[in-house]
């Protein structure tokens, strides 16, 4: 139990440390860079704390994506901070310490870590989802459960907010060149790193097919649709990065991209569709095998769970490629 | 089985030392290029070696398979950004430093 | 012997972290923090070992590749004209 807690606190500290540096700095490839640092240790205090989805989320999102897309944002503005005068920092100042105070303050009411007498451990709707899960539905990740079939209209709701969310991102990004349009640019400047190419083209179908484990995989381990479209996506990166935004796009065409961003909710909603005209509720997954609840809820969570991790991915590859254009029509 | 334990035990304890060293290396080295030798070769080293030392622990063939492809993971993607980090350095005019030179 | 290795891996985080906090310019950071990124796949299996689950060697896969994604960004994103190099000016002020 000490050298639990042990690790813990070095983490935290670091953790602590992290941030205030963080805060301190005026170069902002640097701070993005510690970001990610920031997101690794995030990352192991959850797989410490046994949630074991949200460190995979947290990993693929906080390192990967973010990283790449706040490098990309960087790299069209100034990537050194602006200096505030010291009087307009007052405000901020004062907003910031009264929102920590009012967290400590509510941080009392927290039970105790490890208690067992929260309410997530005493009411009897944990005891539901732990056990009655595995009668309803057989699968023993019980978060994949609660997230695709009991709460799966909540997570409908989730995957419309990132289609929303990537559909904005690409209209404020504005048009977009169509390749053959770009100017004729100079060859790329990770041309000459022969080894890096190499590497990435042996390490490209190895991504992929992690991305395709986790996301069926996502019924007995960790994972599921969110984290494997972010692997997806940044498989998708790491090829436009090495091989350029051209062959990129010609292995994945933006209108192509444009269309499975749309797919994903059409597809979950169609689910629920089905389940109705087969005569169940709304995301009813039994009706798809009516003798057997658990085949069809098992039919039912991978149509889903594909569903969302199309539309993750092609929102992120979306949302690089606009930034990357950007980028590469600015120079 | 007691050998498997010895062995398993042997190699995480020098793995454990090479990526301390690898951390010490990284803190005293004078610049940029030696520092990635500490880096690079201690850090694939070390992470090989613990590695191996936990396959040796004698977990379930699934758990064998995941760290054979972490391990494969690893000795693929840390020499190469170690490599196009330096590659990158030198073409930005980082200087090596020399002898004598102040550490930067 | 795990917990000797884990608190050598969590003591190399450390000195990781300050090298990445000191600089003094771009590259020395981004070597730290590639460091520092093998270290936590490391700490992850390791940890799935201590605690006896090994489903935690899937979360160590994507931590080695998602390291690599991101120190490739950084250098394919970064600007040219501003040189990543020199010591003035970075860090704190």
């Amino acid at each position: 139990m000490t050298t639990f807690v042990l690790i813990n606190v070095t983490l935290l500290a670091i953790l602590i440390a992290t941030a205030l540096t963080i805060s301190g700095m005026r170069t902002l490839y640097a701070a993005t860079m510690l970001t990610a640092l920031f997101s690794l240790v995030t990352a192991c205090l959850f797989v410490l704390l046994d949630a074991v989805d949200v460190a995979f989320t947290e990993a693929a999102v906080g390192v990967g994506i973010s990283t790449v897309l706040l490098l990309g944002v960087l790299s069209l503005t100034r990537s050194r901070e602006a200096v505030t005068p010291r009087l307009r920092r007052l405000p901020g100042a004062v907003v910031v310490l009264f929102t920590g105070g009012t967290l400590i303050y509510a941080s009392q009411d927290l039970p105790e870590f490890g208690s067992p007498t929260t309410p997530v451990q005493t009411h009897p709707l944990t005891d539901v989802y732990l056990r009655q899960s595995q009668e309803d539905i057989g699968i023993p990740n019980t978060v994949t459960s609660v997230l695709a079939s009991y709460r799966g209209l909540d997570t409908l709701g989730e995957l419309v907010v990132v289609f929303t969310a990537g559909v904005a991102v690409l209209a404020l990004l504005g048009p977009l060149m169509q390749p053959a349009e770009a100017r004729e640019r100079e060859v790329l400047d990770l041309v000459d790193y022969r080894v890096l190419r190499v590497v990435t083209g042996m390490l490209m179908p190895f991504i992929l097919l992690f991305a395709l484990y986790v996301l069926f995989h996502g019924d007995f381990g960790p994972g599921g649709g969110f984290q494997a479209g972010v692997i997806f996506a940044s498989g998708f990166v790491l090829y436009g990065l090495v091989f350029g935004l051209d062959r990129a796009q010609q292995v994945l065409p933006r209108r192509v991209l444009w269309v499975l961003i749309a797919v994903g909710p059409v597809l979950y909603a169609g689910v629920g569709v089905a389940n109705m005209l087969l005569g169940g509720a709304f995301l009813d997954y039994d009706t798809f095998a009516p003798d057997d609840a658990a085949a069809g809820q098992h039919i039912g969570i991978l149509l889903v769970e594909s569903a969302i991790g199309v539309t993750v991915a092609a929102v992120m590859t979306s949302i690089f490629f606009g930034f990357a254009n950007r980028v590469e029509s600015s120079r | 089985m007691i050998v498997l334990e010895i062995a398993s035990g042997v190699l995480l304890a020098a793995g454990a030392l090479f990526v301390i060293s690898g951390g010490v290396g990284l803190l005293r080295f004078p610049d940029f290029y030696t520092r990635t030798h500490a880096a690079g070769l201690t850090d694939s080293a070390g992470a090989g070696l613990i590695l191996l030392g936990l396959l040796l622990q004698g977990a379930g063939w699934e758990t064998a398979v995941r760290l054979l492809i972490i391990m494969l993971f690893l000795a693929l993607t840390s020499p190469t950004s170690t490599h196009i980090l330096a590659h990158a350095a030198r073409r930005d005019g980082v200087p090596v430093w020399r002898e004598g030179d102040p550490r930067r | 012997m795990i917990f000797a290795v884990m608190a050598a891996l969590l003591v190399t985080m450390v000195l990781a972290l300050v090298r990445a906090f000191l600089g003094p310019d771009l590259y020395n950071r981004i070597l730290a923090i590639n460091m520092f990124g093998t270290k936590t796949v490391l700490f992850v299996a390791v940890a799935g070992f201590l605690f006896g689950r090994p489903d935690f060697l899937d979360i160590g896969i994507l931590y080695a590749l998602v390291n690599f994604v991101a120190v490739v960004a950084v250098l394919r994103l970064t600007h040219h004209d501003e040189p990543a190099t020199g010591r003035n000016g970075d860090g704190h002020s």
